[in-house]
């Protein structure tokens, strides 16, 4: 049996963390495997949560009284909590935004200054809508041309292509270091080292690689990588933008407020420095802190437990659903990718399969996954998406197999 | 032949459809029957001609994707509908035995709260994917559309 990592990270008392967890959905306990669209959050970081409310809550940055002190003291050290996770060299490098899309969205409008007629942008066949929008936005400000990064059919993008794509117009890449539909890891190190070569700077989607893997963002050597909080186990509405020091001083400002000014006359204002020039107005004071609070939990757990318990569950789950007729799966085999199981059974509808597996207490994830280019790719209306986190169990995937074997019965 | 006809008619108000659907769904015991049941109805609803699968036709649920067309005959209008997704053809299935071959106008004043009745509540949430909303809101303007043309010619 697999108990190795099971072991090691002590599911029981990991779950006991987990209030929501022990609820019933439909008289059914919930069995939730819809990890990779929003992680639960455990007590420690709801605690964190009521505790900055109840005992330090003022407006942070601007007042001369203790409250004021302490909750901008918190919120600097979640900041820094932060910087050290992804290994950024400053703390002010890091920007707290309110999640993924609002990162790519402000190193988008950042460029819209930079970039010129005819420049190069290029982004990867399998991205979330939030990495594809925003530059198609981009482009249509200043004449820039997006192009994509193809991807083979087991869902891995296709770097050979993308070496001769690569030309001395590319100036901006992107591409996502863990695909939200299909799981797939990106080589994400030979992608930014090939980028650089040609002078380009790279901006990597770490919305789903966050919760499996911890980036180093030194030793990749990256240019803007983003990451929400309620993917990895902390509150929604907030998320970080890294940089480095001198894009993030190059770019100009997303919003104009309070906060990101040194000094404002009518004439002329003066922006304040990193990272206060991107955090215009008050922010999201108590979810930055839980956002540190989440990081330190995830770590306490471990990333490498992590990592292998949920390569478990995601081996288990593969076997068990492959057993099932006319299961197809999408997406690299179980060794190269995250946790996610991406998958239709031949004939059925993956909105009908959720519905019922709702009915039964199974919570997944149904439809395109804002990821259309795939569907389009795969000529699916959408797939039915199981995704695993550290505190499901095997047990969770039995349930859900029978839950599925049910609703196949009920369907065809 | 005419009265008998009538009087079918009458039987057949969409009130007292509803009624039928609420006494058929009240004998199942859990949702496992209802929803057997609403496969069951989405299965046997009558195949849709593909010349009506148009972009014209399609309701906008995000998930799957539901065809309704409209046409007048007799003062009547007769729905025919189709989905990708089989619990979504069910319910479609449900609401054209309620509204299809009806008047306009007793379809614009229609109430649907039978929907509530049927355990089907969850289905009605805006923010469902399946636009059930949507699909009442849709075969609600074709009746509009027609009674209105009907009140022109008149
Ligand atoms: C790969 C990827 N990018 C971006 C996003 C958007 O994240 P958010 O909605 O937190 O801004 C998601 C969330 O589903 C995602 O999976």
């Amino acid at each position: 049996m697999t108990t190795t990592s099971e072991q090691l990270l002590d599911i029981k008392k990991i779950r006991e963390d987990f209030p929501i967890l022990h609820r019933e959905i439909n008289g059914k306990p919930l069995v939730y495997f819809d990890n990779a669209a929003t992680s639960q959050t455990p007590k420690h970081v709801i605690d964190c949560i009521v505790d900055y409310y109840e005992t330090k809550n003022a407006n942070i940055h601007r007042g001369v009284h203790t409250l004021s002190q302490m909750a901008t003291d918190a919120y600097e050290e979640a900041r820094e909590k932060v910087r050290a996770h992804f290994n950024a060299k400053k703390a002010h490098e890091i920007i707290f935004t309110s999640g993924t899309t609002h990162s790519i969205n402000l190193v988008a409008n950042g460029y819209a200054s930079v970039l010129q007629k005819g420049d190069e942008i290029l982004v990867s066949a399998m991205e979330h809508h939030s990495n594809i929008v925003p530059w198609q936005m981009l482009c249509e400000k200043t004449g820039a041309i997006l192009k994509v990064i193809p991807m083979s059919y087991h869902g891995e993008l296709e770097m050979d292509t993308y070496k001769q794509m690569l030309n001395d117009k590319t100036k901006l890449v992107f591409v996502n270091h863990v695909s939200n539909a299909l799981g797939t890891i990106n080589p994400i190190e030979d992608i930014i080292h090939l980028a650089h070569a040609v002078g380009a700077k790279v901006l990597i989607d770490g919305a789903q690689s966050a919760p499996h893997i911890k980036a180093d963002a030194q030793a990749l050597d990256v240019d803007f990588y983003t990451v929400s909080a309620h993917k990895i186990c902390g509150p929604t509405g907030v998320g970080m933008l890294y940089g480095k020091e001198d894009l993030l001083n190059m770019l100009p400002p997303y919003q104009g407020g309070g906060e990101m000014i040194s000094e404002v006359t009518f004439e002329k204002t003066t922006y304040a420095g990193l990272p206060h020039k991107f955090e215009a107005g008050t922010p999201n004071i108590s979810g930055g802190i839980a956002f540190g609070a989440a990081l330190d939990y995830m770590n306490d757990v471990g990333f490498e437990n992590i990592a292998s318990y949920e390569s478990e569950l995601l081996k288990y789950a593969t076997d068990e659903i492959s057993k099932i007729e006319g299961v197809e799966i999408y997406g690299t085999s179980p060794e190269k990718k995250t946790a996610v199981l991406s998958f239709n059974i031949k004939g059925l509808h993956p909105y009908d399969i959720g519905t019922l597996l709702d009915k039964m207490g199974v919570a997944v994830r149904t439809g395109h996954h804002c990821a259309q280019p795939i569907m389009e790719f795969y000529k699916i209306p959408g797939t039915v998406r199981a995704s695993f986190s550290f505190y499901n169990t095997i047990e969770e995937i039995d349930i859900f197999i029978s839950a599925l074997k049910k609703a196949k019965t009920m369907l065809l | 032949m005419s009265s008998k006809l009538k009087i079918q008619i009458k039987v057949n108000s969409i009130e007292e459809r509803q009624e039928e659907i609420i006494e058929e769904f009240s004998m199942f015991e859990d949702w496992m029957q209802r929803y057997e049941y609403m496969i069951e109805l989405g299965k046997s609803l009558p195949l849709i001609d593909e010349k009506f699968k148009t972009d014209d036709n399609i309701i906008k649920g995000c998930q799957s994707k539901v065809w309704v067309n409209a046409e007048f005959k007799n003062d009547n209008i007769k729905f025919t509908a189709d989905s990708d997704a089989i619990i979504t053809k069910g319910i479609v299935a449900i609401l054209i035995r309620v509204f299809s071959d009806q008047k306009p106008e007793d379809i614009i004043n229609a109430k649907t709260d039978f929907i509530d009745e049927i355990g089907l509540k969850e289905h009605l949430s805006p923010t469902r994917a399946n636009g059930l909303v949507s699909m009442i809101k849709q075969m609600k303007m074709y009746a509009i559309a027609y009674n209105s043309q009907q009140n022109n010619k008149a």
